[in-house]
C-alpha cells in the first residue's frame, strides 16, 4: 500500500452557510437549509421545500468575482474551490502542478432554462454564444480559470457520486506523480429540470426530509459546492500548517441493477465500503463515524442501510445523513459531505441526523440524533452512490504521528 | 433506453461478441471508463420537449451520461468500477492515465473503455476491450495506440 | 380494455406487444409482463394524460397497476364525470 495522500483544506457552500464557518455552526445548531423556494421560480413553490443557497446570483457574482451571467453552477464552485485553497493556507499555485478535478450533473442548465424562456417570446432576446457556458465541463473550466490551473482540468459526471469519484481521482493523480496539488469536488445548483424530474420520479418529500426513518417519505433537492485540496508529500511539508488529515481508503463499483433504484441487498454499496475499508487497511470496527448517502427515499435508504448491516455485523459505528441539512445536492453531495467529513475528523464531531424519529425495520441501528463535539473520531466512512449504479465511498483518516 | 445508451449498449455488443470476459476475468473485476462531449444532452432536450406537457419519469432516467454505464452493467452483470468523463475533444490521455491505474491497483483485470456520444443526428462510439492479459492481435494500451484507434474508427464510422 | 392496451403500449414504448398478446388479467409487473419502477412511473403519467386521474403516490401504483383489470377498474371508479 503507497502513503494515503494528504488532504490540506476544505471550502464549502449549501443552504446551511455560504462557508465552512456558517456551516459548522448551523450543524452544532441543528439548523436545516430546507425553506419554501425562493430564488428558483417553479410551478412546485407551495408544495415542495428545497435548500437553496441564501443568495441571488448578483450576489454570489460579488462574492465569487466572477460575473452574474455565468451559471450558478459554476459561481457555487468558485466560491467553495477559493475557501478550500485559502483554508489549506496556499496563497500561490506557482511552481506547482496543480489541478482541478469538479463533478457536476447539471451544466449551466440553470441558463438555459432562463435563455429559452426568453429566447422563445422574443427571438432577439438571448444571447447565443452564453449557450456555450451551459455544457457540464464549461463550469469546471471557468473556475480552474479563475483559480489559475491549467495543468490538469477535469469534469466528471456519474450522478450523485460524481464528486466523491472527482475526489479519488484527484488522489491518483498525485499518487501517480502527475500532479502536486489538486482541488477535487463538485458543484450543482437547483433547476426546474431536476426538481421536474425528480418529481415525475415520484421521490420528493413534500415535508422536510427524514433520512433512514421507518416514515421516510423522499428527498428534498439542495444546492451547493463542496471542495478538498489534495496534496502531494512534498506539498504538504512545505505548507505552513499541517495537513488536516488523509484520504486513506476509496473505491467504486457498479450496483448492476436499475438505471435509478438500488439493488435490494445494497450489492454496489456494499462492493464499495469492502474496497474502501481493504484499500486502507482497516477492520469495520475501526469505522468511528459514517456520513450516510440517506437521502430519505424509501429504496436508497434500506439498500444502503442493508449493506451497513452486512459489513458491519456486530458493531454498528455512529452515522447520520448530513443531508436532512442540506438536502440532496446532487453531483455537489459527495464534495460537500467530504469536506463534512474532514471536518468531523479534525474537530471530532458527530453530526445529527435531524427529524428522525422510527428506527427502520430490518436494520439493528438507527442514526445520531444528536451533536456531539470531543469525540475521539480516527476514521470517518463517507458514502455516495448514485444512478446508473454508481456507488462510491471515501474513507478519511487522522494522520499518523 | 435512450439513443446515448443504445449506441453505447449496442457498440459493446459488437465489442465483446465471441469473447467471454465474465468467466476469463469475473463480473467484479470488469471496470467500464467512458467519455464524450456532450454528456446527456440528447436526453435532456427529448424530456425537456415532454415538459410541456406532462415531465416524463422514462426520460428523465437518461438525462445522465453515466446512465449508459449502468444499462451496459446490469445487461452483463459488470460491478467493477465505473466512471465518466466530459471532455470537448477525445482525451486519449485521460483514459490511459485512469484505466492504466485500475490496473496497476489491480481493482480490475478487464475494462470497456472508450468514447460514446450521441446528440441529434450525429453520434460516435469508439469502444476498446482492455485485458490484462494479451489476446491474439491485440496492441498495448497506449496513449498512441489508443489515438491511432481513435482515428481510424473516425475514418470508417461516421455519424 | 384494449384500448387500455394500446395506450399501454404507446406510453411505454413497447413496440414488440400487440394489444392481445397482453392478458386481462396477466401481472404487468416482474413476473408478468417484465415492467419495472419507472414504466410503473410513466402509467401513473398515462392515467393523468389520458384519463385526468391523480395517483398521490408510487406505492398506490402498485395495487392499481396488478394487471389491466385493476386499472381499467380503477379508471372506472375514478374518472372524472366530465370526461
Amino acid at each position: 500500500m503507497t502513503k494515503p495522500v494528504s488532504i490540506a483544506g476544505v471550502g464549502v457552500i449549501s443552504a446551511i452557510g455560504n462557508n465552512v464557518q456558517e456551516n459548522l455552526a448551523a450543524l452544532e445548531q441543528g439548523k436545516a437549509g430546507m425553506t419554501k423556494m425562493e430564488y428558483l421560480s417553479s410551478a412546485h413553490k407551495e408544495k415542495l421545500p428545497v435548500a437553496e443557497v441564501k443568495m441571488d446570483n448578483i450576489a454570489l457574482a460579488a462574492l465569487a468575482g466572477m460575473p452574474a451571467y455565468i451559471s450558478r453552477t459554476a459561481l457555487l464552485s468558485a466560491i467553495a474551490a477559493k475557501e478550500a485553497l485559502q483554508n489549506a493556507g496556499i496563497q500561490s499555485l506557482r511552481g506547482l502542478r496543480s489541478g482541478f478535478i469538479s463533478a457536476n450533473t447539471v451544466g449551466g442548465m440553470d441558463k438555459t432554462e432562463d435563455f429559452f424562456a426568453d429566447f422563445l417570446n422574443d427571438s432577439g432576446k438571448g444571447r447565443l454564444r452564453n449557450l456555450v457556458h451551459h455544457e457540464c465541463g464549461a463550469a469546471t473550466e471557468l473556475v480552474a480559470d479563475m483559480l489559475g490551473i491549467k495543468n490538469y482540468v477535469s469534469t466528471i459526471s456519474t450522478a450523485c457520486s460524481s464528486s466523491a469519484n472527482a475526489v479519488f481521482f484527484a488522489a491518483r493523480l498525485i499518487k501517480q506523480n502527475i500532479l502536486d496539488i489538486a482541488i477535487a469536488g463538485g458543484t450543482d445548483s437547483l433547476t426546474k429540470f431536476t426538481l421536474n424530474g425528480f418529481n415525475t420520479l415520484m421521490i420528493l418529500d413534500q415535508q422536510y426530509c427524514q433520512p433512514f426513518d421507518e416514515n421516510r417519505r423522499g428527498l428534498n433537492l439542495g444546492e451547493g459546492a463542496g471542495y478538498v485540496v489534495l496534496v502531494s508529500d512534498k506539498v504538504a511539508k512545505a505548507l505552513t500548517q499541517a495537513p488536516v488529515c488523509a484520504l486513506s481508503g476509496y473505491c467504486n463499483a457498479n450496483d448492476a441493477y436499475h438505471q435509478t433504484a438500488s439493488s435490494p441487498g445494497g450489492t454496489g454499496s456494499y462492493l464499495a465500503m469492502k474496497g474502501a475499508l481493504a484499500q486502507s487497511g482497516l477492520k469495520p470496527a475501526d469505522i468511528d463515524y459514517i456520513n450516510l448517502h440517506g437521502t430519505g427515499t424509501q429504496n436508497n435508504d434500506i439498500a444502503e442501510g442493508t449493506a451497513i448491516k452486512l459489513l458491519f455485523e456486530g458493531k454498528y459505528p455512529k452515522m447520520s445523513s448530513t443531508k436532512s441539512f442540506t438536502g440532496h445536492t446532487l453531483g455537489a453531495s459527495g464534495g460537500i459531505e467530504a469536506v463534512f467529513s474532514v471536518l468531523a475528523l479534525q474537530h471530532g464531531l458527530i453530526y445529527p441526523n435531524l427529524r428522525f424519529e422510527t428506527q427502520m425495520k430490518g436494520l439493528p441501528f438507527a442514526p445520531e440524533t444528536v451533536f456531539r463535539k470531543g469525540e475521539k473520531i480516527h476514521h470517518v466512512l463517507s458514502n455516495s452512490f448514485g444512478f446508473g449504479g454508481n456507488c462510491s465511498s471515501l474513507i478519511f483518516s487522522k494522520l499518523q504521528a | 433506453m435512450d439513443n446515448l445508451c443504445k449506441l453505447g449498449f449496442l457498440t459493446t455488443e459488437i465489442l465483446l461478441e465471441g469473447r467471454n470476459i465474465h468467466e476469463a476475468y469475473g463480473r467484479t473485476k470488469t471496470g467500464i471508463v467512458l467519455s464524450n462531449a456532450n454528456a446527456s444532452l440528447d436526453a435532456d432536450i427529448a424530456y425537456f420537449e415532454t415538459v410541456k406537457n406532462i415531465p416524463s419519469p422514462a426520460q428523465f432516467v437518461y438525462t445522465l451520461p453515466n446512465i449508459v454505464i449502468g444499462e451496459i452493467s446490469i445487461r452483463h452483470g459488470f460491478k467493477g468500477e465505473n466512471a465518466f468523463f466530459v471532455s470537448e475533444e477525445f482525451d486519449a490521455g485521460l483514459l490511459e492515465f485512469y484505466v492504466s491505474d485500475l490496473f496497476k491497483r489491480k481493482s480490475i483485470d478487464c475494462c470497456i473503455a472508450g468514447w460514446v456520444d450521441f446528440l441529434g443526428e450525429s453520434y460516435r462510439a469508439v469502444l476498446y476491450l482492455v485485458e490484462n492479459r494479451s489476446a491474439a492481435r491485440s496492441l498495448p494500451w497506449t496513449t498512441e495506440h489508443i489515438n491511432k484507434i481513435y482515428e481510424l474508427a473516425n475514418g470508417k464510422i461516421n455519424g | 380494455m384494449a384500448d387500455l392496451k394500446r395506450q399501454i403500449i404507446a406510453q411505454l414504448n413497447l413496440k414488440d406487444l400487440k394489444p392481445e398478446d397482453i392478458g386481462d388479467d396477466q401481472p404487468l409487473f416482474v413476473e408478468g409482463l417484465g415492467l419495472d419502477s419507472i414504466d410503473a412511473l410513466e402509467l401513473i403519467v398515462l392515467l393523468q394524460q389520458e384519463y385526468k386521474i391523480k395517483l398521490a403516490s408510487a406505492e398506490e401504483g402498485q395495487s392499481v397497476f396488478r394487471s389491466v383489470r385493476t386499472m381499467a377498474q380503477y379508471i372506472m371508479e375514478h374518472q372524472p364525470k366530465t370526461v
